[in-house]
């Protein structure tokens, strides 16, 4: 019975509607890709010997070999131990960047939505002109004012996105707070501060969730362009943003210095995004 | 053999010939037959009408006769002749050739079939335009000569308008001007009046009468007895993708031969039903809770000179609610019953006290309500409960069944969480549900089981009163029996007062005891349920009474006022 119902919707809307719990190769790439990059952060010394300090000025700019598989850069310090070190402030900055911001935007967004018309006004307009101004230039501007350095990173990145996830926080807050359900619960007598601890803030977060997971790919991407315009990480501390700024110079003679800390950016985001799409289908196809 | 020479003239004027349609969707494992081996034929002139309950396939029978069947859809027959002429074989190119000129096709909502950003002229022109009709100049003419027929006030202006600037009825009208801009010898309309109100639907149902007797074939699509038994010559009865019943109208309403026919004339609520039971399920015993006590006086609430205002979109503020009073006492139904915009779910919620009034006071169990502040009135707020006409949006999507029934206990009376599930458990099967549904989230439930958790719900405060905004609306006409049947054993066993809203005058007849009737915020008329269906003095009233459709075998007396 219960089937039935949900075959006659998805047959009325002519869709074919992919099952949520097929197998899906890329989703397992993308995952098994995470963990080694979270393994690299958490446990770097398990995957290679060397440490991404030492330099070789013999062995400088040698192309990918068995014993440097990703090459070595300027300095013959091994790309991959520096990549693999690497991964560590890359996901660092992009999860606590992301994090930063979701608290700012949670802050912001239901102060907005559940704080009546003139606080809603404030924080809207305010939201509105951030939300003009580009989010790359708004890091620039803040770590042009304290300088550059990880923690600074972390705010600048979280600073560019805050106000995108702060608007749509609010918006869910207005749509939920409006609901059948939430005046169902106001006409069961339940108290205000319970209604939005059990409706308003678990509704309102839900799509943010799948929000977030994306961001942090964003999130790890801005930080790496802050680190390759030398605002972020400071060389020689491998950073993948940084390893590219390094490796600008020898683009033409020696591209593994720029492709292996590139594919690391990219293989990130991409995995990251893929997981992102996957869970907003579960819980798509599970809750709505 | 003369009869079969007979039936051999007959089908030859047949304008259109089904023989063992089957229609299913999907491929392989997950094939599902929608449509299975329907027979029907529709003759020039004459009205033939496919009712059913939502899921037996009337759709897709009407979709794939214009060669809509859907995405993934398979079709099979052994006829499928349009005046004489095969259209099983048909591509695209043949059927865009075949829709609009040789049928006409009329959908249930006309706000989402017409173009939003074009012109209600543009939109019926494009359809002549599509089959090279005429000239500019000549079409723009026929546009205002179709707007004209389907008794659109104004065409002139009406077809420079967009469709959101058009009432409900005139969209629907404008919907059927395009249906039949080439003159197609058949319609197909598919719900054609469920979206309107009962005055608005009346008169829709007048101009496919007039369609009717100028020629035109007619398939009405229905899930409403009483609809089609104004309009059809012959009525089917479709039921899980086949036709359980056919025949002549009065053949079909008064001796129906199939069991299913039966349960759907019988669920309709009409006049002389009032009182009895709708669905053959009998009543379930019903666990009494701590029940509160009865207010002194007999009154439950009581609501004085209720005004409330809304500004509109250009800054004037409207009544949504003038001057409207009324008392429930206890055990006591009191319908509210009005079209659209009337101020129904207005009332609703200043009675909920979720609204303000502007002026006037509602008072509940003989104490301030709607003057109280909510810190006052949230303590009190068990004694009114309610049931939304859309159960869905009720539940918070990520709870399950259990979780939304035991949040509505009260902590009190059921301190500890093995009372709790006792008591969930028992309001559950009250209402006629089992344990298995607990861990279920209403996503995964049918339309009645929601409307049931809802009601579970409901109790679960143990109300004196429940206000149910519109409660079976969405639901099938058998479901709407069940529910409504459900809700009088409940009234009568645990002495419940209803505060009952609906467009529905069938609805409304057979479950309250006195009546308000409500136009543009104000109410027109108040008194017994008998005085106000049988003797009504207001001509609004009488209007409403008179515009609607009731199942009988005798055609309705047309051109009332």
């Amino acid at each position: 019975m219960a089937v039935n119902v949900a075959d006659a919707v998805a047959m009325r809307s002519g869709l074919q509607i992919r099952d949520a719990h097929a197998f899906r190769p890329t989703v397992y790439v993308a995952a098994l890709f995470l963990a080694l990059v979270l393994a690299w952060a958490v446990v770097p010394s398990a995957f290679t010997s060397g440490s991404p300090f030492d330099t070789d000025i013999e062995a400088a700019l040698r192309g990918p070999s068995l014993d440097h598989w990703f090459g070595t850069d300027a300095s013959g310090r091994d790309i991959y131990t520096r990549v693999v070190f690497g991964a560590r402030s890359s996901l660092l900055i992009g999860v606590a960047a992301t994090a930063l911001a979701l608290l700012a935007a949670i802050a912001f967004g239901f102060a907005a939505g559940l704080g009546g018309r003139i606080c809603d006004g404030a924080i809207s307009r305010f939201l509105e002109v951030v939300l003009a101004l580009p989010g790359l230039l708004l890091a620039l501007l803040f770590i042009a004012m304290f300088g550059p350095g990880v923690a600074t990173e972390i705010v600048a990145v979280a600073i560019g996105s805050a106000a995108g996830y702060a608007w749509m926080v609010r918006g869910q807050v207005i749509a939920v707070k409006g609901s059948d359900y939430v005046s169902a619960a106001t006409a069961l007598g339940h108290e205000p501060r319970r209604i939005v601890a059990q409706h308003v803030f678990p509704n309102a977060m839900r799509p943010l969730v799948v929000l977030a997971t994306m961001g942090v790919g964003q999130s790890i991407v801005w930080a790496s362009s802050l680190s390759f315009l030398g605002l972020g990480v400071a060389p020689p501390a491998p950073e993948w943003g940084a390893m590219l700024d390094a490796g600008r110079d020898f683009v033409s003679t020696a591209w593994w210095l720029e492709l292996f800390p590139g594919l690391a950016i990219i293989g990130c985001t991409l995995a990251v995004t893929v997981l992102g799409r996957y869970l907003q289908q579960r819980l798509e196809g599970r809750l709505t | 053999m003369m009869a079969r020479r007979e039936a051999n003239a007959d089908r030859a004027k047949a304008l259109l010939r089904v023989e063992d349609l089957t229609v299913a969707f999907g491929a392989g494992r997950d094939r599902r037959q929608v449509v299975r081996g329907v027979s029907f034929e529709v003759a020039p002139g004459e009205c033939f009408a496919i009712v059913g309950e939502s899921g037996s396939g009337k759709s897709v029978t009407a979709r794939t006769l214009l060669g809509l069947p859907g995405a993934s859809s398979h079709v099979t027959a052994t006829r499928l002749e349009l005046r004489g002429k095969s259209v099983l074989h048909h591509r695209d190119r043949d059927w865009r050739r075949v829709r609009g000129r040789e049928v006409g096709f009329v959908l249930q909502d006309a706000l989402v079939s017409l173009d939003p950003l074009r012109t209600v002229g543009r939109e019926i022109a494009e359809t002549l335009r599509l089959h090279r009709f005429g000239g500019g100049a000549r079409r723009r003419e026929r546009v205002l000569e179709l707007l004209t027929a389907v008794g659109v006030p104004e065409p002139e202006l009406r077809s420079r308008q967009l469709p959101h600037e058009l009432s409900g009825g005139q969209r629907q009208r404008a919907l059927i001007a395009s249906a039949i801009a080439l003159d197609p010898p058949l319609v197909i309309a598919d719900e054609p009046t469920t979206a309107l109100d009962v005055t608005i639907q009346a008169q829709i149902l007048d101009l496919l009468q007039a369609m009717k007797e100028r020629g035109t074939g007619l398939i009405l699509i229905s899930h409403d007895l009483a609809v089609v038994s104004r309009l059809a010559d012959r009525i089917a009865v479709m039921r899980d993708g086949r036709l359980v019943e056919e025949g002549a109208v009065a053949d079909v309403l008064t001796q129906p031969r199939d069991p299913y026919t039966q349960a759907l004339l019988d669920a309709v609520p009409a006049a002389h039903r009032k009182g009895t039971r709708l669905s053959n399920v009998p009543p379930r015993p019903v666990h009494a809770g701590h029940c509160s006590e009865p207010p002194a006086d007999g009154i439950v609430l009581q609501a004085d000179s209720l005004v409330k205002r809304f500004g509109g979109p250009d800054g004037v503020e409207r009544a949504a609610v003038e001057d409207v009073s009324f008392t429930i006492g206890v055990g006591e139904t009191l319908g509210i019953v009005g079209e659209s915009g009337s101020g129904k779910t207005t009332t609703a919620r200043l009675a909920l006290a979720l609204l303000q009034p502007d002026a006037g006071t509602v008072r509940l169990a003989g104490e301030r309500w709607s003057e109280a502040t909510e810190a006052q009135r949230r303590p009190r707020r068990r004694r009114i409960s309610v049931v939304y006409q859309d159960p869905l949006g009720s539940f918070d999507p990520r709870w399950t069944v259990r979780r939304i029934v035991e949040d509505a206990l009260p902590t009190d009376v059921y301190p500890d969480s093995a009372a709790r599930h006792r008591r969930t458990r028992e309001l559950l099967a009250d209402v006629g549900l089992g344990d298995e549904h607990l861990g279920r989230r209403p996503l995964l439930l049918s339309g009645g089981q929601r409307q049931r958790v809802a009601i579970a719900r409901a109790l679960a405060p143990e109300p004196s009163l429940i206000v149910c905004d519109e409660p079976v609306s969405a639901l099938d006409v058998t479901i709407q029996a069940q529910v409504l049947d459900l809700l009088a054993d409940l009234q009568q066993k645990l002495g419940l007062s209803y505060l009952f809203i609906s467009h529905d005058l069938g609805v409304i007849h057979h479950v309250a005891d006195r009546v308000l009737v409500m136009r543009d915020g104000g109410v027109v008329e108040s008194g017994t349920a008998t005085e106000i269906f049988e003797t009504p003095r207001d001509p609004y009233t009488r209007q409403l009474l008179t515009s609607l459709p009731a199942v009988e075998p005798e055609p309705a007396l047309g051109g009332q006022s």
